[in-house]
């Protein structure tokens, strides 16, 4: 670890003001301090946002739902409010990390998560994610758990959150505020794909601070679930995973809100299986055939060419635990 | 009467200690003015050392010294095959010429004041290399000479057998991955060397340490009461243990030296990765004719590791016909060394997966063709076994697991999604024993002080060695204090291999049962004693009273004796030297698993185990559960999780860390269950055991891989078994 110092902020404005100097927020710890050990994150200062007064989950003027950005997972997974509106939310942070990790690590954080990529958080390999310019170890290399959907020649690294899926597939909304002001960012534009900037991740300006994250209010009823699979039944990042929330009436599927993690190098929305669900009735053949239109565009590496029948296999699955086949 | 310790379910005489923090591992011994050192590992797997910057690491506020080949002291390095050293080629000379070995070889060593500084100066050393292209592929890299076995001709054999399979099973690289990591401190006083160590086998360190530096063993106490899971890691001293040692003699300082996790993985040993080819023979009936067993298995380019992946093939079954070949293949890598069932558990995946596939084949019951098989004697030099009891487990286990209600056909099991199969497989160990000693003192008190060098990774040998002493010298468990892990007491050899409670436990019988005669005969001698007179073989101690069998009301306690003889102790020296073989000595099992596999999904999960175990007597019940329950945990990582992964480009090994390489976690750990065949084993030892650490181990990755297959019809024979396999 290099040296750093540290300082704890009260307020908004005494955060943003440490922000404008260089540093670096940090809330619960639990990715950061991590990568600061293996020498991958080097700021020179933190700023310790924990005291912030941005704990609280709230229900909108429009009936959608605000989780403040140092909710923790433990809490926001509980919150009787996510629980019963978004079970795909507290399934998606339950099946993440362990309980310890999930009583310290916040949803801001969560959101702003870094790569499981081996070689990214090997300081000795090349990774222009880590250092621009020196290459991907992942092309060539172990690249089992990378993503098929999203890389470009630059990086291939997948997006590790759960929550972050389900926040895709219900279009959440990033609630920041920054030197400039405050504003919200659509969650597809939130987390940036590789393309030939893969340092630059979130779409997040120098010293903007995460305040909340808003789930839109969407029609009821919704019924809506997580799938992760995993090699390891729990403490595992998501070989894939499936967010799935369908609003039926009548017998008909009105709204359909579909995500892919795990395969992705940020969480995959999928429209196409959207679309594909969007006036019909739930079978076992819609599933079927929703869930085939899951891999679009899809280029597997070396190790991973199973994601992608896995991937469809998933949402498939997801598909009928939420729709069931009525 | 006092019940006896030996057989009672104790829990571990030292849990409290851990399990309240403070029991003291090797990095927590407090020393005075220790300084801290940082490993710099090699960040290429083959070449020279061209150059080393270590400038910026230098002018580091705390930093003291940066120590590399440029400046090391050379070392004596004498030969020493008595620390599980491999026979073959030469350990790895740390700091004394510029030749990289593999990637992550410790290139040099930062000391620092404060272990941040340490680390933080090593981030900063550059080294420059001249690289050359590593071979770190197990497949395609030229072989050392075979290591061969024949009985028969087997090739001829399988030219002629009714049935005939051939296969090739895969194991992957595991590491031991014990929670605490290894860690050293040294401490010089002039030409002696103080270590506190985290090792299974202080005297092996002991005697390593004094070969690499050239003093005598006597000069050097290695210090190691508490190991915090080792699996075999910690049978050997690796290089940073010399490091650690050389640093504190160069900066005339104690230093601590703890390797990061990432460090383990380059800088200890490892299960080395296997590739087993088995062709075997059979008649119709099942009756094995031949088998031939062409084995490769990794090993360094400096040292010719090898284990006992031979022994099953040649004894487990009968018949008549077996050829092996068992090749290491050099490659750039670090040496592998024994993990948990040590070549035995590579061999039962084989052996025990190919003998599933001839039970499908001839539409036998798995278990039925092992009881075709089962050998009368132990075929490979036809001594007799001393106890083998593989047909019990097998009846016991049946019964106890359900095997009856298990559908022959595979797939044919359907719960929902899930697919569900039963499997089970047999496991072999090698009985092992070696010399022990066992110091005895029984204080004024009438309390006891058992001391042996030995160590308690984990098995609970503090509390099973507890048990045994108590029970000989006729004290209650809280009158006897057993303790270990100090090159100073009476030597033991290493605690692996499943040999420490035959050994050492034999070893604290004698010496415990020498002390409670000593004290008998200085009764009945004693005309001042109740018994005086009495015959000495009527005498017992229970609750430390002395008395006289038949007539319980005359006697005395030690105390009431020592006292009036002025004797502020007994002492004896117990040991144990086990005599020339003349039985073939196995520890044996059969282990069950049900497992539901998630056909579309690829997914495996342990539904639940039973393990049968034949290891003759079990001392200590409750901490035979943890020994066994822990192998088949282990043996769940082995099957379906553990896999340590080698960038061959670069010989990085791409997942050092235990986010990324997997054991199982609670939820991976279903019900699982241990039965022991009552009974012992006087011919393995004096105590009746055979040794149960191992045997637990083995058998498990096989069972679960042919619970795989009669789940879903897919014959899996790489592990581990993951999503893609299945899909």
């Amino acid at each position: 670890m290099h040296p750093f110092s540290y300082v704890k902020v009260s307020d908004i404005a005494g955060a943003l003001a440490a922000g404008r100097r260089g540093g670096r927020y940090i809330a619960g710890g639990t990715m950061l301090v991590d990568l600061m050990r293996e020498t991958v994150e080097r700021p020179s200062t933190l700023v310790d946002i924990s005291a912030l007064p941005l704990r609280d989950v709230t229900v909108t003027a429009r009936g959608g739902l605000r989780i403040g950005a140092l909710v923790r997972m433990a809490e926001a997974a509980a919150h009787p409010k996510v629980r019963a509106t978004y079970p795909v939310i507290s399934q998606a942070l339950e099946l993440g990390a362990s309980p310890q990790l999930r009583n310290m690590a916040t949803i801001g954080g969560n959101i702003m998560q870094r790569t499981r990529c081996a070689y990214f958080r090997d300081v000795t390999a090349a990774c222009n994610k880590r250092d621009p310019g020196s290459g991907c170890a992942a092309l060539g290399g172990f690249n089992r758990t990378h993503a098929i959907l999203g890389a470009s020649d630059q990086c291939v690294a997948t997006h590790p959150s759960d929550v972050a899926v389900a926040f895709a597939a219900l279009e959440a909304i990033v609630r920041l505020v920054g030197p400039d002001g405050r504003r919200g960012v659509a969650f597809a534009d939130f987390l940036l794909p590789p393309g030939s900037t893969p340092e630059r991740e979130q779409a997040v300006r120098p010293g903007e601070l995460i305040t909340a994250v808003e789930i839109p209010a969407l029609p009821r009823p919704l019924r809506s679930g997580y799938l992760k699979v995993s090699d390891r039944r729990s403490y595992e990042f998501a070989l894939t995973s499936a967010a799935v929330a369908l609003h039926v009436r009548g017998g008909v599927i009105r709204e359909a809100k579909v995500a892919a993690g795990g395969v992705g190098t940020v969480p995959w929305k999928l429209p196409a299986v959207e679309r594909r669900l969007i006036g019909e009735r739930p079978s076992e053949a819609l599933w079927a055939e929703a869930a085939r239109l899951a891999a679009e565009g899809a280029r597997p590496l070396a190790h991973n060419k199973f994601k992608i029948e896995l991937l469809k296999r998933a949402v498939e699955r997801q598909l009928r635990i939420v729709g069931g086949t009525a | 009467m006092s019940r006896q310790a030996v057989g009672a379910p104790l829990s571990r005489v030292d849990g409290r200690l851990k399990v309240t923090g403070r029991a003291m591992y090797a990095a927590d011994h407090p020393t005075d003015g220790v300084v801290h050192a940082a490993v710099v590992g090699s960040t290429v797997a083959r070449g020279r050392i061209t150059g080393i910057d270590a400038r910026a690491a230098l002018a580091l506020s705390g930093v003291l010294k940066v120590i590399s080949h440029r400046n090391a002291p050379r070392l004596a390095y004498r030969p020493n095959p008595s620390s599980n050293n491999p026979e073959g080629g030469e350990r790895l000379h740390v700091f004394q010429d510029d030749k990289v070995l593999f990637h992550g070889q410790p290139v040099a060593v930062v000391v620092a004041t404060t272990p941040e500084a340490a680390q933080h100066g090593a981030s900063l050393v550059e080294v420059r290399y001249d690289a050359e292209k590593p071979s770190t592929d197990l497949t395609g890299t030229p072989a050392h000479a075979p290591v061969t076995y024949a009985r028969g001709d087997a090739d001829q054999a399988m030219r002629s057998a009714a049935v005939r399979l051939e296969m090739t099973y895969r194991t992957t690289r595991n590491h031991h991955n014990a929670l605490e990591p290894h860690a050293t401190i040294a401490r010089w006083d002039g030409d002696r060397l103080t270590v506190w160590d985290k090792t299974q086998w202080v005297v092996g360190t002991q005697k390593e340490l004094a070969a690499v530096f050239g003093i005598e063993p006597d000069a050097v106490r290695v210090i190691s009461p508490c190991v915090g899971g080792a699996f075999g890691s910690g049978l050997r001293a690796w290089p940073h243990v010399t490091i650690a040692a050389l640093a504190a003699r160069e900066l005339a300082r104690p230093v601590k030296l703890v390797l990061t996790r990432k460090q383990l993985y380059s800088g200890t040993g490892y299960r080395p990765a296997y590739e087993y080819h088995l062709r075997l023979g059979s008649d119709r009936r099942g009756r094995l004719i031949a088998m031939v067993h062409d084995i490769k298995a990794e090993t360094s380019s400096y040292e010719d590791f090898e284990e006992g992946v031979l022994a099953a093939g040649q004894m487990l079954y009968s018949m008549p016909h077996v050829r092996q070949a068992y090749r290491t293949v050099p490659l750039d890598v670090n040496t592998p060394l024994y993990m948990r069932g040590p070549g035995h558990a590579t061999a039962a995946f084989a052996i025990e997966s190919a003998l599933d596939e001839l039970a499908h084949e001839l539409d036998i019951d798995p278990i039925e063709l092992r009881r075709r098989n089962e050998p009368s004697e132990d075929e490979s030099d036809g001594t007799p076994f001393s106890t083998r009891r593989l047909r019990e487990c097998y009846t016991l286990g049946a019964r106890e697991f359900g095997w009856d209600r298990r559908a022959p056909e595979p797939r044919s099991t359907r719960d929902g999604d899930w697919l569900i199969g039963m499997g089970m497989a047999a496991g072999v160990h090698t009985t092992r024993r070696n010399p022990a000693q066992a110091r005895v003192l029984l204080d004024a008190r009438g309390s006891a002080l058992v001391e042996a060098a030995t160590s308690d990774m984990g098995p609970g040998t503090c509390t099973a060695m507890t048990q045994v002493a108590a029970d000989a010298l006729g004290l209650t468990v809280r009158a006897v204090d057993f303790r270990l892990g100090d090159s100073t007491m009476p030597p033991t050899p290493a605690h692996g291999g499943s040999q420490t409670m035959a050994s050492v436990g034999s070893a604290v019988q004698d010496g415990c049962d020498q002390l409670r005669r000593q004290a008998i005969e200085l009764a009945v001698a004693d005309e001042r004693s109740p018994l005086h007179g009495a015959d000495a073989g009527d005498v017992a101690v229970t609750d430390g009273r002395l008395h006289v069998k038949d007539d319980p009301a005359r006697g005395e306690t030690y105390q009431q004796l020592l006292a009036r003889n002025n004797r502020t102790r007994l002492e004896t020296l117990g040991s144990f030297t086990p005599e020339e073989p003349r039985f073939s000595m196995y520890a044996y099992g059969a282990t069950f698993a049900e497992v539901a596999v998630d056909h579309r999904l690829g997914l495996v999960r342990v539904r639940r185990m039973l393990g049968v175990y034949d290891v003759g007597r079990i001392i200590s019940p409750k901490l035979a559960d943890s020994q066994a329950l822990g192998g088949m945990v282990g043996g769940i990582g082995t099957a379906l999780l553990e896999h340590t992964v080698t960038d061959h480009r670069d010989g990085r090994i791409v997942n050092a860390n235990l986010a990324d390489y997997l054991v199982p976690v609670n939820a991976d750990v279903p019900d699982l269950r241990a039965i022991y065949l009552d009974g012992e084993d006087r011919e393995a030892s004096p105590i009746g055991v055979k040794g149960l650490g191992e045997v637990v181990h083995i058998g498990v990755a096989p069972a679960i891989a042919n619970a795989v297959f009669h789940a879903t019809g897919r014959r899996i024979r790489r592990l581990p078994i993951t999503a893609e396999a299945l899909l």
